[in-house]
């Protein structure tokens, strides 16, 4: 079952790639369709990192003083002013498994 | 004029420096797939098949948390979307290939393939084999993409469940749309999404991950409108 999932998810994200490219007029998409599609990653990673950071392993909200909440600021800090990808997990990986050795063992 | 060769060359040169962060990427999603409780085939026939690394990122941590399988494929559609905009970009550039080459081509078409592909064929519009370029990018990232995740999977299996790997998958995401937060209406589209995200969190079959880019998208064309 898995297998057959990642095969479709595979065709269809192989016609992503090839429509534009191969199957139709470029100028099929408008402009409006085009403005959109450039905010595309802006509406799909959020809801991939909110929930991952806000909500634990039992469905349940984390408090306010999570580690995860620490760890994902120092990400977006060091993110923001590193542009590096390397740097930006691994500040945030690094604060988290210090509060939670460190501070919480 | 440019040979095939110099262009390919080229293309490898210039999508070098990504590799800085598409190794390391690979490295995270080979791993957290282990990590998971995925088979290790499936985890790496993902980066032929599937070949985006978002996108499988997603679909494994989607499935591991109960979602239903149309809910996943369809959210690897929604992430990898984007590629549209590419093509509808780069197509100009490749009108005159036969529609075999087009259709070959086209697996190649990832992100930092078209950055920096696309960065070239504008400089060099009159050169004449243009897609060598692409193939030099996009196969410079195909083959480190199968290494790193490759390698990915090796340490994930040695990687002690304590160390909470899976906290790599938020901030990987991080890492990706964090330049965007210099942009206030890219900012509130995060926000409307992440919000969104939190407030259907309980919906059916996961179904969370398309309400909230749907939501979010509806926002941000409302955001384009204001714009004008």
């Amino acid at each position: 079952m898995t297998w057959l999932s990642i095969t479709i998810a595979g065709i269809l994200t192989y016609f992503t790639r090839m429509t534009m490219i191969a199957l139709v007029r470029r100028d099929l998409l408008g402009e409006k369709i085009k403005a959109v599609l450039a905010y595309v990653p802006s509406a799909v990673f959020p809801a991939i990192i909110f929930p991952a950071i806000f909500i634990n392993d039992y469905g349940a909200y984390i408090e306010m003083n999570d580690p995860k909440i620490f760890g994902a600021l120092v990400a977006i800090i060091v993110g923001y002013f590193s542009k590096n990808v390397i740097a930006t997990i691994f500040s945030g990986l690094l604060s988290y498994w210090i509060i939670i050795f460190v501070f919480l063992s | 004029m440019l040979s095939k060769k110099q262009l390919f060359m080229r293309g490898m040169i210039d999508v070098a420096p990504h590799m800085l962060s598409v190794i390391p990427f690979g490295i995270i999603c080979g791993a957290i797939g282990v990590e998971l409780g995925f088979n290790p085939y499936l985890v790496y026939a993902m980066s032929i098949i599937i070949f985006g690394g978002a996108s499988q990122i997603v679909f494994l941590q989607l499935l591991s948390g109960g979602a239903s399988s149309i809910v996943a494929v369809t959210s690897v559609g929604v992430i990898n979307s984007r590629h549209l905009l590419y093509g509808a970009v780069i197509s100009e550039y490749l009108e005159k290939l036969s529609f075999i080459k087009k259709l070959l081509i086209s697996y190649f078409v990832v992100d930092q393939g078209f950055a920096e592909s696309n960065k070239f064929f504008k400089k060099n519009k009159t050169e004449e084999y243009l897609h060598y370029h692409l193939i030099g990018t996009g196969g410079t990232l195909w083959i480190c993409w199968q290494i790193a995740t490759l390698a990915g999977i090796i340490l994930g299996s040695f990687v002690p469940e304590e160390l909470g790997l899976k906290f790599a998958i938020p901030l990987t995401f991080i890492a990706i749309v964090v330049q965007d937060l210099k942009k206030l209406d890219h900012v509130i589209v995060m926000l409307v999404c992440g919000i969104s995200s939190l407030l259907f969190f309980e919906a059916p079959f996961k179904s969370y991950i398309l309400i909230s880019p749907v939501i979010a998208l509806f926002v941000a064309a409302l955001l384009l409108r204001l714009k004008k």
